[in-house]
């Protein structure tokens, strides 16, 4: 599966993935071991605060498009607790998501199609402005009127 | 009224372009009907029994001429020569092509519209009380708030795959229009022990097949505060509102399955957790811009009362009727509130023809400061028209069909589209509704049985509002046969209540003759003709209304 990542398609190195139970415990134990945890939809990614330097990605996975708690999870990871890590998209990634997780602090998603790294250029520019503050630096049309 | 910067206009542009690219990528093959789903819906298109349906976003209810010409524009051009009245005072088309849709919203782009989150599990059109900002009975006008919602909840990258759709509605008067306990979000606005104006907040009310009135969860918060509230509720819904059952995923059973105070501390709770980065950075400045578009229009010096409308309701019976049941006192001396009725006798609720649509632009422009507002009983509203020019604007909307005298009364029926377009629907719903105004189709007996709000719905999910009719009429399917069941004692105002079933479902043939002697029966219990259904519904029970409706032999 593509990943791709600043607007390019890199190679995709599958470590050793870890649902969030099996995570804690790990973590609890040997505090060194930098692995992937994966959340699933109603997983509270508040519990990874205290492991939040040990981790180089947090997978949020998407069984089904339509399931939005992933946005939450990841804007809370970038904004709530500063998480500066990879956050990967997998699942059901489809291209007219891609925006939406951009701004909710998404930097990787695995792209199920070919032209994975056009597909995520076209999306990502779709827009030139946005109403909200995110998590992707952006302050929002509202404050951007009076700067 | 609000007018575009280039923000605003560029952000609709953007967007019927990037529409544009995903119905060609939708009729290329490269993406399946299902994958351009969420993406249509997020559009206001809806895949109906006969054709697409495109709704268009009508941001409280407020527009000027140039936006209502440009609907019946897209009516005559890429419809059948009408549009529909929703109840989230939007506007759809029943008849739109798919591959016209992106032209149409280029065309509603050059007026500063579009049909964006009118469908989909986002934050939809926020209401408010079509008389906003002429009514004297509001502490301030709650549109800049409105606006502010709409910007702040337009593509929010979080919270635009909710569990379910999400409505919020906006009052700032005691006597509630605008139906805000029956939204997910109802916000009211009040003022507080200093002075200050701020919001009432009431979540999960809603209607569908588990009605309810919304709970208050927080009496009083603070301009500054309210979207940084409004975010804490949406992310408390969006992480734990139920995904498993459409039927079980709207904000109302979270609220009824945590209770009311539980799901108060986790908002609470969140809102608390709100990190300085987390909050939404809303300039006083940018408030003040957003407001001033809203400051009073220029209204002349006049005084109360009108000689020449006097002087008309004498020599017009018929005049002096329809500014009774019609017009509404105005906060500014000489001026009155004119409800335009869309529910003309023995025509489908809140439909309007192209030539409807431009005459009430042109009548708008002369007579109303330009201003026209939609409501969420599916009627248009001119919201400042001065008392001297409300004869010369009865004529005219007169010789439109226009005119009828039934504001509030038994023949103005909020109705769903029903069987006959929609492919939810398990019965007819305006056939119904079109018996009953004919049956009282008497505007002198209308007027004689006062305010009276019929609400109908072809199906279970209650598009048509009957749980919050005075009288609801829920069509239902049994064995392929339609039937009606009846409720008492909904309402939508400030005391929203849920309608009560009054027993086994009707017939089609058979609903205007047992309303008749339902009606019978409370012209007689009434205390005195000022005491509405309602009200006497309230003092005698429900007893008397129950065995008129079967008293049939």
């Amino acid at each position: 599966m593509p990943l791709v990542k600043n607007g390019e398609v890199t190679a995709n190195p599958h470590g050793e993935v870890l649902t969030l139970e099996p995570f804690l415990e790990m973590a609890a134990a040997d505090p060194n071991d930098a692995v992937i945890v994966r959340l699933m939809p109603d997983d509270c990614p508040l519990k990874l605060e205290p492991f939040l330097d040990q981790l180089e990605v947090v997978e949020i996975s998407f069984p089904r498009y339509a399931d939005g708690r992933g946005y939450s999870q990841a804007q809370l990871l970038r904004r709530r607790l500063g998480y500066k890590g990879e956050i990967r998209a997998v699942g059901d990634v489809l291209r007219d998501q891609l925006l939406f997780m951009l701004r909710s602090g998404f930097d990787a998603f695995e792209l199920g199609r070919e032209d994975a790294a056009q597909a995520f250029a076209a999306a990502s520019r779709e827009y030139s402005h946005f109403y909200q503050p995110a998590a992707d630096g952006e302050s929002g049309v509202f404050a951007r009127r009076h700067s | 009224m609000y007018r575009y910067d280039e923000f605003d206009a560029q952000i609709v542009r953007e967007r019927a372009a990037q529409f544009r690219g995903q119905v060609e990528r939708r009729l290329s093959g490269d993406i399946t009907e299902d994958q351009f789903k969420p993406l249509r819906l997020m559009n206001g298109v809806y895949l109906q029994l006969h054709a697409y349906m495109l709704r268009i976003a009508i941001p409280y209810g407020t527009l000027r001429g140039e936006q209502m010409r440009k609907f019946a524009h897209i009516a005559r051009k890429y419809d059948k020569g009408y549009g529909h009245w929703t109840t989230r005072q939007n506007i759809q088309f029943n008849w739109v092509a798919l591959k016209d849709i992106p032209d149409v919203l280029d065309e509603l782009a050059e007026v500063e519209m579009h049909a964006i989150q009118t469908s989909g599990n986002c934050i939809r059109n926020t209401t408010s009380d079509q008389f906003a900002g002429a009514t004297a009975e509001e502490i301030e006008d709650p549109r800049p708030w409105c606006e502010i919602i709409r910007q702040w909840s337009t593509f929010h990258p979080e919270f635009s795959f909710l569990p379910r759709k999400f409505k919020i509605a906006v009052t700032a008067a005691e006597n509630d229009r605008a139906a805000i306990r029956v939204h997910d979000i109802g916000l009211h606005m009040r003022r507080n022990d200093a002075g200050e104006t701020g919001f009432e907040v009431i979540v999960g009310g809603g209607q569908g097949r588990t009605p309810h009135v919304g709970v208050t969860i927080k009496p009083f918060v603070a301009k500054d505060q309210l979207l940084d509230y409004l975010e804490a509720i949406m992310r408390v819904y969006n992480r734990f509102g139920r995904r498993d059952n459409k039927y079980k995923a709207r904000i109302k059973i979270l609220v009824s399955e945590t209770g009311a105070e539980e799901f108060t501390r986790l908002v609470d709770e969140e809102f608390e957790a709100q990190r300085d980065a987390e909050k939404i950075v809303l300039p006083q400045a940018e408030v003040d811009r957003i407001t001033q578009y809203f400051a009073p229009p220029a209204f002349e010096d006049l005084p109360d009362t009108s000689d020449v409308l006097e002087a008309a309701k004498a020599k017009d019976e018929a005049f002096a009727r329809w500014v009774r049941v019609n017009v509404r006192p105005h906060k500014q001396a000489g001026y009155g509130i004119v409800t335009i009725s869309c529910k003309p006798i023995g025509a489908p609720p809140g439909d309007v023809t192209d030539t409807q649509m431009e005459v009430t632009a042109d009548l708008a422009e002369r007579y109303s400061l330009d201003e026209i507002r939609i409501t969420h009983e599916q009627n248009m509203v001119l919201p400042h028209v001065k008392l001297d020019d409300l004869f010369d604007l009865y004529q005219e909307l007169d010789s439109a069909g226009l005119a009828t005298a039934n504001y509030e009364l038994i023949s103005d029926i909020i109705c769903c589209p029903g069987l006959d377009y929609c492919n939810l629907a398990n019965a007819r719903s305006i056939p119904v509704a079109q018996d009953l105004q004919n049956t009282f189709a008497d505007l002198e007996r209308q007027d004689d049985i006062g305010e009276l709000k019929i609400k109908i719905s072809g199906c279970i999910n209650a598009c048509g509002h009957h749980h919050v009719g005075h009288i609801g009429i829920l069509g239902v399917d049994r064995k392929g046969e339609e039937f009606y069941q009846i409720t008492f004692g909904g309402r939508a105002d400030e005391k929203a209540a849920i309608g009560q079933i009054a027993g086994p479902g009707l017939r089609a043939e058979d609903v205007p003759s047992a309303l008749e002697r339902v009606i019978e029966a409370y012209r007689e219990v009434r205390s005195s003709k000022d005491e509405r259904f309602i009200d006497a519904l309230e003092r005698v029970g429900h007893d008397p209304f129950k065995e008129a409706l079967y008293a049939a032999g």
